[in-house]
């Protein structure tokens, strides 16, 4: 199946989705499934540099956070409509993600991982101390309720949904590519063996920076809407770990080495967070995917998708 | 004197006392990412649990809480055993330590969070010692015995983690197991289980660093996230693994943060360490005192 072709069915599939939700006519599933469409796109961006190339980033919400107040500082600045703040969003945070690459990728993996955790941090601490898009106080976001398109005169967090559900197909359309092509074939051998790899001539750092650069700015562009979404936007919020184990927790329990692992794990483990904050508590839902990530390393390491495939195999050896 | 002048000396004063507590926080961390090459980014998750114990026993039975720590060393070296064991089998075995290991020790640290935040909630708690109130004064600077006692106390500990590593078998095996495994192995000693205890010995210094943390501020479960950086950036500085090396970066870093917190107000502080760890990453990733 070729890319076209693979996002045709991605975007029927989208637009069957919506339209759906609209006619079941309740406006917590879109609120809801905003949400999971979110862990959707952060998870394919992690595990691009993550799941490909075998770098943990921490950082997720270093990345989730500054595509927020990137929206937030336009939002002061001169309002913008949500798609081009989406785009906005995706240039600055792929250009950190390169910087933040390219300062810390000639070190082990490791560092990497370490120093993607305190980008976030510092990230935090400067949004805190910028007075201009709210400091500690945190931003209010006003919204209008209802939003004009083609004619239509849709809800707001419908509208939210159609973008999110946009952007989520933007990043499995990538990841699968990536996955299909050359570049993904140098992650891997990144994964597998960077010394190996640079032996044998592929350019490991270039390849590395490619894959900071996309999976920061598929990063950001989740994190664009979010101050519409939530109105109100304090940095604990925006940058909070949450988004980092979240993005882990997801590909990893789906699995890492395709773009349908993380697919998997983002709608089964955001749903579940979504029943688990409604029926018990959002302190729960954490310990949930805390307990589900530890477990899935342990037990499963090549996620639902290895444990698939595994028995398939089995399957068809009979 | 000059008010200013007299500012940055107390400011200084500050930092060097916080400094010796974050050598504590360190310790750990220096050992088993600096000898072992085991990034246990859930290192302040046990810090914090370190907290809570001191904080039950304190608050049950009134004993203080740095001897509640020293009598909890050997639980807290049995748990570190047991998640090197976990650790062992599950990832360095199959050689898969650096993705999952990672994510592994990740969801350790949200487990750990999230059980101590659903069993005491997210209020501050704080622990009574005669010691928390008041202050020395030697003539215009301030020492504040809340801030003295756990760096001497950690003071005393690095102390007694040099002398084990540089003196003892068991210790001298623990360097060796850094270099050269594999020559380790032919001196006829078990790598696995000098790692074991080496890993144990980790752990069990978040006992007294926790009970130390409780000592200098009230604790809630996530304000371990905060000494996530702080901890690899000292780690770093010091040049991985040299415990000489860990003490003088963490007092270097306690100086800088607490000159910050003095001058340009506290909001800052955390961008300070962090920023720091950032910059050597990228310019001087052997650390300071590194070879």
């Amino acid at each position: 199946m070729n890319t076209i072709k693979f996002t045709l069915i991605c975007l029927l599939v989208g637009a069957a989705v919506f339209v759906g939700g609209h006619l079941f006519g309740v406006g917590y599933l879109f609120f809801a499934g905003y949400t999971i469409l979110q862990f959707v796109v952060l998870a394919s961006a992690w595990n691009i540099l993550g799941g490909y190339c075998g770098y943990v980033n921490f950082g997720s919400a270093a990345f989730f956070g500054l595509g927020a107040y990137t929206t937030v500082f336009f939002y002061k600045f001169f309002p913008l409509p949500i798609p081009l703040l989406i785009v906005i969003a995706a240039i600055v945070c792929g250009v950190v993600g390169f910087g933040m690459g390219y300062l810390t990728l000639r070190l082990r993996g490791a560092f990497f991982a370490i120093a993607t955790l305190a980008m976030a941090v510092v990230l935090q601490t400067l949004v805190v101390n910028w007075d201009y898009v709210g400091g500690s106080r945190g931003a209010y976001i006003v919204r209008d309720e209802m939003i004009p398109i083609f004619g239509y005169s849709i809800e707001y967090i419908e509208y939210l949904f159609l973008l999110m559900m946009a952007v989520s197909i933007i990043a499995i359309v990538i990841s699968r590519t990536i996955a299909r092509t050359q570049l993904g074939f140098g992650f891997a051998s990144i994964r597998d063996d960077e010394l190996a790899a640079e032996a044998t001539g592929v350019p490991t750092l270039r390849l590395k920076l490619i894959a900071t650069t996309l999976s920061g700015a598929l990063m950001g562009m989740a994190g664009a809407p979010f101050p519409y979404y939530i109105g109100y936007l304090q940095p604990a919020s925006a940058f909070g770990l949450e988004y980092g184990v979240n993005s882990i927790a997801m590909p990893i329990i789906g699995g890492t080495t395709s773009w349908v692992g993380p697919l998997v794990g983002a709608l089964l483990l955001g749903s579940l967070q979504q029943i688990a904050t409604v029926t018990i508590s959002s302190a729960v839902n954490l310990l949930i995917v805390g307990l589900l990530l530890v477990a899935f390393v342990v037990i499963a390491p090549n996620g639902l998708v290895g444990l698939v495939q595994e028995r398939l195999k089995a399957w068809r050896r009979k | 004197m000059d008010v200013q002048l007299e500012l940055l000396i107390n400011a200084v004063v500050a930092g060097l006392l916080l400094g010796g507590f974050y050598a504590a926080v360190t310790a750990g961390v220096s050992i088993s990412f600096g000898m072992l090459d085991i990034v246990n980014i859930a290192h302040p998750a046990f810090i914090i649990l370190g907290s809570y114990v001191a904080y039950i026993v304190n608050i049950q039975f009134g004993v203080d809480p740095i001897v509640i720590s020293i009598v909890m060393l050997p639980a807290f070296y049995l748990l570190g055993t047991a998640i090197y064991q976990i650790y062992y089998q599950s990832f360095e075995r199959r050689g898969q330590e650096s993705l999952r290991g990672l994510a592994f020790f990740f969801g350790l640290l949200f487990v750990t969070e999230v059980t101590l935040i659903l069993t005491f909630g997210v209020d501050y708690r704080y622990v009574e010692a005669s010691y928390i109130g008041p202050s020395l004064h030697l003539g215009s600077i301030d020492f504040p015995l809340r801030m003295l006692v756990p760096c001497v106390t950690a003071l005393i500990m690095f102390g007694a983690l040099q002398l084990f590593v540089t003196r003892s078998f068991t210790g001298r095996a623990i360097m060796a197991v850094s270099q050269d495994q594999l020559a380790l192995q032919l001196m006829a000693a078990d790598p696995i289980r000098i790692k074991r205890i080496a890993f144990g010995i980790s752990i069990a210094t978040t006992a007294i660093a926790g009970a130390l943390l409780i000592i200098i501020q009230p604790v809630e479960p996530s304000v371990g996230r905060e000494y996530i950086g702080r901890v690899f950036a000292i780690c770093v500085l010091g040049g991985l693994g040299s415990l000489p090396g860990t003490l003088i970066a963490a007092m270097l870093l306690g100086v800088m943060e607490s000159i910050t917190a003095t001058f340009y107000g506290p909001s800052w502080a955390p961008a300070v360490s962090f920023g720091f760890l950032l910059l050597t990453l990228a310019f001087r990733p052997a650390g300071l005192f590194g070879r």
